[in-house]
């Protein structure tokens, strides 16, 4: 996906250019992320799609800066926010970003808040490392920010173990908003908690989106949540884009084989079948993966460029880019022109 | 939260009624007549009869048991010497503070060296610091106690002449001993709050405090070091038991007037009520020190003070 | 239409490893876990053919040649009585060793069979013997095992039987920690609806899988079993004269600190090599059979 941040429009919040992401293992050196391109446009909701192990905590955690630091390495690209390259500032540059400019939410909420501080504290802190209020103000604000999502004041000095799972989801975002961000990260918000809980969750992070015109990428598995929620989709596949569209036009047409056969693996309640549509294979070792385009192995339209070339990006309609040898090779036939 | 202490504290005394019966057991079944034993060679045979019968030694084992439990709790009696003829509590409650000194200033010291080592190696992992640390906390563990105590005072009081070797009622006369006995133990506290910290460290709420924008110094010792250092409050209170037995051979090497010099001394010369006396008290204050550990343990993790509420 | 599959080769070169070659390859990767087995091999060697290496019999005495240092006669030097220390090492390397094996053998079977009782019985069995353990427990290691060897008396036997009831507590809490996690799997339900005994269920899947835990306790028992006996045997419990422990020549030694350090820092340095091995060998196992374990 090349030429995705040059033709669409400028004034885009994140730009990722050519982000490549290792981990170095005693077996091999993982390549989680090959030659990202990836942006998003000011209050856009970005769907990120892929299944687990594609490189998609990966890249959040790259944007950050937040990679576990003895293994993960940014071997390459730029990420460019608000017109800076992310990756060339100092670290306690990128400490003045966390959390003012950009916030993460992750996986687990189990896990993600700390056992032994109220839950109040934990707000209190991320509002006093950007703005400049006393204890008090900080523990009045962090009550305003439970009460916004749907806690009550009473609970503030309780420990995160008093809470549900979903709860516990809604502190974390409340401490993700608690300095209005320009950009949320949303790693699989909803992933971890029971499905009613997820639709409640989701509705609270739409409204608020809405509330504080924030621009989001919200990571998952799940085209439910991607149609309900996101206004463009990236889809990735072992480290790369491969695919980009608003979400009308990917749901509508879907182009990459990969996404394809994404859509056609959800079962259809009024279809009577036997057996589950599968996309044949595995997702590859990312130590050890296929030369050419990563997904050629397991890909019906297979020719033998595939397996030598990395593939082109081709835009099948204004916006609407995927990485496909098979399709660039299509439209050198047509003449090469852009529809 | 006083109703845990207090379930804690009845929960105490059925384990020292139970270490009172292995102890009264061992005694029991101790090869020898205690009457012939106190008495001694030359009392007649009608003398040690007379003295069986008066002391309940020819009742059943449970009543004698009952009998033991009865005196030890109503008058403090755990047996009488055989060496001394006097009453065995006496001589522990006259031992015990230097054994308690000198426990007390081995975990003391351990807390104070082993800590921050740990919290550095975990912070400076696979760096030098780190492999040294670890390798020199191995041989820690490794030296045995009575070992280290000879040559500390081959090295420091045979030939640099620095510090005594014997006695403890100096300053001077305690670095020594506290630092022998301290051994194993500054290793245990180091590796334990090392691998605790690299637990903690990885955890996911310490990358959510980095995410927040958190400076790294402040993760460290705000959160990750409070989560990690709550196991290590209890193997402090498991070390100090570790440091009372180990307590026994420190104080024969240097001659400390503790318990531990007293029961060595009770085993070369067979007398079994004391051996079995200083286990006793012991175990008695070993327990008590973990039920205090488990009681702090409940004050400093929510978690557990939430249940408790 | 098809096309060959190609990429880029590395994982064909990583072979799939069974599982005891996993663990020897992980094993491997520490020098210090080698280095440790590496030292115990050879004292097993050494007890071993124990007559057939060492210069001298541990009792021989020549009392023409006392406290001497060492010289190409007596490598280590000799004690008070003449006694060659070197040879009286290697033939205390069997009895330590002896004690170490067997006192970790009684505390596995007593404690193992203890602690699978109560983690898979559970309810009252379990209560029962738990708070058996918890009073043995609450009396410190070192100190339960003076006390029962105390009371039976010295002896190489007596020894490993204190040691090893002195140590059974600490494995029925992790054998039982063991099978009550394993327990709890669905492949045992899955054992008992196939309508498998306890027995076969508790022998063909709850032991094998509890091994980790098991095997590193037990290889830092022995390190810690040899600890105790050389601590027992210092204090006069335990091994008598003229029989070699390392203990009881350390305590031999001590009376003449001044003089002939020699006496006493040979014996402290075998100790401290042998428990040094055995811990670095038992970190190593750790590292190696925990399926977390990440660089």
């Amino acid at each position: 996906m090349d030429n995705i941040n040059k033709i669409t429009r400028n004034e885009k919040l994140l730009e990722i250019n050519n982000l490549t992401i290792q981990y170095e293992t005693d077996s091999g050196t993982v390549h989680a992320v090959e030659n990202l391109n990836l942006n998003l446009g000011y209050g856009e909701t970005l769907g990120f799609v892929g299944e687990t192990g594609a490189g998609k905590t990966t890249t959040a955690l790259g944007i950050l800066r937040l990679l576990p630091a003895a293994v993960g390495e940014i071997k390459s690209g730029q990420i460019m926010f608000e017109g800076e390259d992310l990756l060339k500032k100092s670290e306690a540059e990128m400490r003045a970003v966390r959390g003012a400019k950009i916030a993460m939410i992750f996986q687990d909420p189990m896990t993600s808040l700390n056992p032994v501080m109220t839950v109040d504290q934990q707000i209190a802190e991320m509002i006093k490392l950007h703005k400049k209020v006393s204890d008090s103000e900080a523990s009045k604000l962090a009550g305003d920010m439970l009460e916004l999502v749907g806690i009550r004041r009473e609970r503030m000095h309780d420990y995160p173990h008093q809470f549900s799972g979903g709860m516990k989801q809604r502190v974390v975002i409340a401490i993700a908003l608690a300095c209005d961000p320009m950009m949320l990260i949303a790693d699989e918000p909803t992933t971890a908690l029971d499905v009613t809980i997820q639709a409640q969750v989701l509705e609270l992070m739409k409204k608020l989106k809405d509330t504080f015109d924030t621009s989001m990428i919200l990571i998952t598995h799940d085209l439910g949540i991607v149609a309900d929620i996101c206004d463009k989709v990236a889809i990735m596949y072992a480290g790369r884009v491969v695919e980009y569209a608003g979400k009308r036009e990917l749901f509508t047409s879907p182009t990459h084989p990969y996404t394809i056969g994404l859509f056609n693996s959800v079962p259809d309640i009024d279809d009577d079948i036997e057996r589950l549509n599968v996309i044949p294979g595995l997702m590859p070792d990312p130590m050890d993966l296929p030369t050419g385009c990563t997904f050629h192995p397991r890909c019906v339209h297979a020719i033998p460029e595939c397996a030598e070339r990395k593939p082109e990006t081709v835009e099948t309609s204004p916006g609407h880019f995927v990485a496909c040898s098979v399709l660039a090779a299509k439209k050198l036939e047509m003449g090469g022109d852009e529809r | 939260m006083i109703r845990y202490i207090l379930r804690r504290i009845l929960f105490l005394i059925p384990v020292i009624v139970g270490v009172a019966f292995c102890v009264f057991t061992l005694l029991y079944f101790t090869p020898g007549d205690p009457a012939r034993m106190i008495l001694g060679d030359m009392a007649t045979e009608e003398a040690i009869q007379n003295f069986r019968e008066a002391e309940g030694l020819n009742s059943p084992f449970f009543v004698q048991f009952g009998n033991y439990i009865y005196r030890a709790v109503t008058k403090g009696d755990i047996g009488r010497s055989y060496m001394t003829k006097r009453p065995v509590m006496n001589e522990i409650m006259q031992a015990f503070p230097a054994t308690l000194k000198l426990s007390f200033f081995a975990i003391l010291i351990s807390i104070v060296i082993g800590i921050p080592c740990g919290i550095l190696s975990a912070i400076k992992q696979y760096s030098i610091f780190d492999t040294v640390i670890m390798i020199l906390a191995m041989v820690g563990l490794s030296m045995p106690v009575f070992w280290l105590g000879l040559l500390m005072i081959i090295l420091f009081s045979v030939h640099l002449g620095w510090l005594p070797s014997s006695g403890f009622d100096t300053f001077s006369a305690m670095i020594l001993p506290s630092l022998a006995l301290a051994a194993q133990s500054i290793s245990m506290v180091t590796r334990m709050t090392r691998s605790s910290m690299l637990e903690v460290v990885n955890a996911d709420y310490i990358r959510t405090a980095r995410s927040k924008g958190q400076k790294e110094s402040v993760v460290i010792l705000r959160h990750a070091l409070y989560n990690a250092l709550i196991p290590v409050v209890t193997l402090c209170g498991l070390q100090f038991g570790q440091l009372l037995s180990g307590a026994i051979l420190t104080e024969s090497i240097f001659a400390i007037p503790g318990v531990g010099r007293i029961m060595v001394e009770a085993i070369k010369t067979r007398d079994f009520p004391m051996v079995q006396g200083g286990v006793l008290a012991i175990a008695i204050v070993f327990s008590v020190v973990n039920l205090a550990v488990d009681v702090l343990y409940a004050f400093i993790d929510p978690r557990i003070k939430a249940q408790y509420k | 239409m098809s096309v060959k599959t190609k990429t880029n080769g590395a994982s064909s070169n990583r072979k799939q490893r069974s599982g005891l070659a996993e663990v020897m390859f992980r094993l491997k990767k520490s020098p210090l876990a080698m280095f440790g087995l590496g030292i115990i091999a050879l004292i097993v060697f050494f007890a071993i053919f124990a007559d057939v290496v060492a210069p001298y019999k541990f009792y021989a005495q020549d009392l023409d040649h006392m406290f001497e240092t060492p010289s190409r006669a007596h490598l280590l030097g000799t004690d008070e009585f003449g006694r060659d220390i070197l040879s009286r090492l290697i033939y205390g390397a069997r009895v330590s060793l002896q004690v170490g094996f067997i006192a970790v053998s009684i505390a596995l079977i007593a404690g193992g069979t203890l602690g699978a009782a109560a983690g898979y019985y559970g309810g009252k069995t379990d209560n029962i013997i738990m708070r058996v353990m918890d009073v043995l427990l609450a009396i410190p290691q070192t100190l339960l095992a003076i006390a029962i060897a105390a009371s039976l008396g010295p002896g190489l036997l007596n020894l490993m039987i204190a040691v090893g009831i002195s140590a059974t507590p600490r494995y029925a809490r992790i054998v039982r920690s063991s099978v009550l996690s394993i327990r709890g799997m669905e492949f045992i339900e899955a054992a008992h609806a196939v309508g498998s005994s306890d027995f076969r269920i508790i022998m063909k899947h709850i032991i094998p899988n509890s091994m980790a835990p098991i095997i590193v306790q037990s290889t830092l028992g022995v390190a810690s079993a040899i600890l105790n006996a050389a601590g027992l045997s210092f204090i006069g419990l335990g091994i008598q004269p003229p029989n070699p422990e390392w203990g009881a020549m350390l305590s031999g030694g001590r009376q003449y600190i001044r003089d002939y350090p020699h006496l006493t820092l040979y014996p402290g340095l075998t100790i401290m090599t042998t428990i040094l091995a055995l811990n670095f060998l038992g970190d190593g196992l750790r590292d190696a059979l925990d399926p977390k374990q990440r660089r």
